[in-house]
């Protein structure tokens, strides 16, 4: 919680954003400090240090959240944002409990990136330069990127919950352009967590290795194929098909207002029973992790998916609330100036028990999406998309040719069901979610699966 | 005076080793409102503010930003500043443009009605969007949010090259995500609108565009494989523009990243399509008197006679290019530095109403939706291949709605095969600010089933 808000402070805020009535009132205050930078034509540039700090308070009244944010942590600008949430509201005042400190344990952090001279950060992005064009002569460029960002947050709540986090993300990234005449592919990897410069102790490098092979395998693809057959994903990055197709559909806001698929499916069987997967907002130093929520909720493990059967929804406070269960720590939010929403942190799904090459194996003919550039879905229909950024053929069970700009399209109901075999291999991968104009550090995680049939979206009808 | 902060910070800059440096200062004042259930579900009151500088020594160049406009604050901003540049590598084109490359234009982008409309009265409005949708039909189930949110802000640019300038804008936007329910399944439709202030603002409008585009889909279905023509309505035809947008961005062009590259003079679209990039457009939401580094905005002609014109500029690709900036650095606020970004995108209007594109079109398909963008499309050659919902046209007229199917192509080819602009072009917010009428695609592959 460090000196980011007093406990008096905290409590003067909440005072005042009960002046005029509600039956809730939080202060939730941030100072965050970061640097990025990144090398593109071997040229160390964009260097960018970044400073911010604020707050926002908000008070719930008779269904209505109110809710005010402001520039700076000085006492009188907490106490600003607290008059302007309660600016609307005009009944009798209440009183805020006394605040309890909650001792919290944030991720530890060994070496601070602050503490890192930042000619040691472009250093690393020299080096994932060099590695990433000596991968080969069709090589044309390559850029990376790198960022850290300390937050340290507080939150004082007038149920007298007061509890803090301190949290340090690193992250680089590389994208590698291959050129062949007139073609023209890239490949894109990252690598990050919530932890410090030590992240990079084992081979960074790697991650450029990895994106100029992923371009340069792409210079011999032929077009993707359009239409319906069985789909093999890879692990790692793979993990967005489940946080898009099932994770955003457990989310409790979408839940409540009918906009999600799964919103009376729980306890039913959504998936085969060798299907099991967990949100975990526990798990050391991943990406997705943190201490507490931003509303003061510890993290956890919540297993989504039990042997196929819908388990558990994701809630933040306010939909807890409603459901009249406890929050299962996943209100989240990008910084002071939004309102915390559920969200997910680390989703994955459980290894189950093929090897991936004999799961690739009983595929006579199909499409092996090795990694993706992204996803998007409409919670309330189901249908989503994902962009696929290594596929290949599945030609006699086995991993033939690369395809270039291929689409996987569907729906996840019928997708989840349709998954037919969970690898017993395991990775978990960095992705930045955007939800309700928020982005927030997520973790996706998986080993292979196999979907009996999905819609490839190619141009080789 | 924001400005007055803009140009201590400069100093500050100078004083801590810079031999050039130039201050973007921004404040901003806005709230939104969400509606749900016939009630208010939040309501959002926001103030911000905050500053970054740039600063160059020599050739190299830093950026940091803060919120602490005292002074010490801006000399802790500035020593963070030439820090940055003291990391980053020479680069010879790298420093602020010189001022005076044609002078700021004197635009209103204020609204009043923005100040004059109390909380209250948003508040009603962001209401008044959701009845609207829920009373278009009986299958509405309901809406999963009404949105009326806004914004005035006010911003300074400085530098030690001698810019100076400031101006201040207001914005304002609602939009609805309305849900139907009918052959057993759920479907969403956006409605939006968008302006200087709420006065202009149709809530009965969005809520009954949100209903339709919602209704419209229930019962639909994939279609099948095939190359064939396909009219791309407005908000499909900006996403589409603002990636092209993306793509003319010269720094793109010039580090051989863009399939614009080296197509100056050269044949890049139908000659149905005519595109400007127009940042004094009074309705864009995206117009200033100067752009993200203080160069005067102006109308610059993009695609013409089919031709590319010119690819955007700022001072920074300019120099490295040999040419004058266009006025397209982009500003998104203090967090972050100006790059290249297109102003307003601008396609002019054909001579066909939508039914008559329609009828041009005789079979394929139209599409009203479009999903996966940010990973559907590859920045470097163009190709895309993204998810998409809407309709079949058979017979020259929209037919059966159809989902879950995707089209693909690359953005060149795309543009070559237009082969009619529609006659009402609409403002969309997606990605950029985009003005565009519907487009025929004379052919595109959609795959289904």
């Amino acid at each position: 919680m460090s000196d980011l808000i007093e406990p008096e402070v905290a409590e003067r805020v909440l005072r005042r954003a009960l002046a005029a009535g509600g039956e809730f009132a939080e202060v939730f205050a941030e100072r965050s400090a970061g640097l990025t930078m990144a090398i593109d034509e071997s040229r160390i540039e964009s260097v960018q240090s970044g400073a911010a700090g604020g707050a926002g308070v908000r008070v719930l009244s008779g269904g209505t959240t109110y809710f005010a944010h402001v520039d700076g942590l000085d006492p009188a600008d907490l106490e600003r944002a607290a008059g302007e949430a309660a600016a609307a509201l005009s009944a009798e005042s209440t009183e805020p409990h006394p605040l309890k400190a909650v001792v919290s344990s944030p991720h530890p952090i060994e070496r601070r990136p602050a503490e890192i001279p930042a000619e040691r950060k472009a250093a690393l992005l020299r080096e994932l330069d060099e590695r990433g064009r000596s991968a080969g002569a069709e090589i044309a460029q390559l850029m990376a990127s790198y960022a850290e960002v300390r937050r340290e947050v507080a939150v004082a709540n007038s149920d007298g919950l007061f509890a803090g986090d301190d949290r340090t993300r690193v992250r680089i990234g590389v994208q590698a352009v291959a050129r062949r005449g007139d073609s023209v592919e890239t490949g894109a990897e990252t690598l990050g967590g919530h932890r410090g410069f030590e992240l990079f102790d084992d081979d960074p490098g790697e991650i450029a290795a990895s994106a100029a092979r992923k371009a340069l395998t792409l210079l011999d693809a032929g077009p993707a194929p359009a239409g319906s057959m069985p789909v093999v994903v890879g692990g790692g990055f793979g993990g967005v098909l489940f946080h898009e197709m099932t994770g955003h559909g457990l989310e409790a806001d979408h839940v409540q207002k009918g906009a999600s698929v799964y919103a009376d499916k729980l306890g039913e069987q959504v998936a085969q029973p060798l299907l099991t997967a967990y949100d975990d907002g526990r798990m050391p130093s991943e990406w997705g992790s943190d201490a507490i929520d931003d509303e003061g909720a510890p993290t956890q493990k919540t297993m989504v998916i039990e042997e196929g059967r819908l388990a558990s929804f994701l809630y933040d406070r306010l939909t807890a609330g409603r459901d009249g269960v406890p929050s299962t720590g996943n209100g989240r939010r990008e910084s002071f100036r939004h309102l915390p929403v559920p969200r997910m942190t680390n989703t994955y799904i459980a290894p189950g028990e093929i090897d991936p090459e004999a799961m690739i194996a009983e595929v006579r003919s199909g499409f092996y999406a090795a990694s993706f550039a992204g996803g998007q879905v409409d919670p309330a229909t189901g249908d989503f998309v994902f962009g696929v950024s290594e596929g290949y053929l599945i030609e006699g069970g086995r991993v033939t040719r690369p395809c270039r700009g291929a689409t996987l399209i569907g729906n996840c109901l019928e997708a989840l069901a349709a998954i037919d075999a969970v690898g017993d291999d395991f990775a978990m991968k960095t992705g930045v979610c955007g939800k309700a104009g928020q982005k927030v550090p997520v973790g996706t995680g998986q080993g292979h699966v196999r979907i009996q049939a999905m819609t490839v979206g190619g141009t080789e009808l | 005076m924001l400005i007055e902060v803009a140009r201590r910070a400069v100093e500050g800059a100078l004083a801590a080793g810079a031999s050039d440096a130039e201050a973007f200062a921004s404040e901003e004042v806005g709230r939104e409102v969400r509606a749900h259930g016939g009630g208010v579900e939040s309501l959002t009151a926001a103030t911000q503010r905050g500053i970054g500088l740039r600063a160059w020594i020599g050739s190299r160049a830093g950026y940091a930003y803060g919120i602490d406009l005292s002074e010490a604050g801006v000399v802790e901003l500035s020593s963070r500043a030439a820090e940055a540049a003291r990391i980053a590598d020479d680069d010879e084109f790298a420093g602020p443009p010189a001022p005076g490359e044609g002078l700021p234009a004197d635009l209103e982008l204020s609204d009043p009605s923005l100040r004059a409309w109390e909380t209250e009265r948003v508040a009603a409005l962001a209401l008044a969007i959701e009845r609207a949708a829920i009373e278009a039909d009986a299958r509405i189930a309901g809406v999963e949010q009404a949105v009326y949110a806004d914004s005035a802000e006010r911003i300074a640019i400085a530098s030690s090259a001698g810019i100076a300038g400031e101006y201040e804008r207001t914005s304002c936007y609602g939009y609805v995500q309305a849900l139907a329910e009918g052959e057993g399944g759920r479907e969403t439709g956006l409605g939006f609108d968008l302006g200087r202030g709420p006065a202009v603002l149709d809530p009965a409008g969005i809520g009954r565009e949100g209903a339709e585009r919602a209704l419209e889909m229930i019962g639909a279905r994939k279609p099948e494989s095939g190359n064939c023509p396909v009219v791309l309505d407005p908000t499909v035809a900006a996403s589409f523009v603002a990636l092209v947008g993306r793509a003319l961005g010269a720094d793109a062009v010039q580090r051989g990243r863009s399939p614009f590259a080296g197509l100056i003079g050269h044949e890049v679209a139908a000659e149905a399509l005519v595109v400007h990039d127009d940042g004094l457009d009074p309705a864009g939401s995206a117009s200033s008197p100067f752009d993200g580094e203080g160069v005067a905005r102006r109308r610059t002609p993009v695609i013409e006679g089919g031709r590319l014109q010119t690819h955007l500029h700022n001072a920074y690709t300019a120099r490295r290019g040999g040419t004058a900036s266009t006025g397209n650095a982009g500003s998104v606020g203090y967090r972050s530095q100006p790059s290249v970004a297109a102003s307003n995108l601008v396609v002019a209007p054909g001579a066909l109403g939508f039914e008559e594109l329609l009828e041009k079109a005789g079979a394929g398909v139209l599409v009203t939706d479009v999903a996966g963008l940010h990973s559907g499309v590859n920045p470097v050659t163009g190709a895309f291949s993204v998810g998409a919902s809407g309709r079949a046209i058979r017979a020259g007229e929209a037919a059966e709605p159809l989902r879950e199917f995707t089209i693909a192509s690359d953005l060149v080819s795309m543009l070559k095969a237009v082969r009619a602009a529609g006659n009402a072009p609409r403002w969309v917010p997606f990605g950029g600010s985009v003005s565009t009428p519907p487009l025929l695609i004379g052919e595109m592959t959609v795959g289904g089933s």
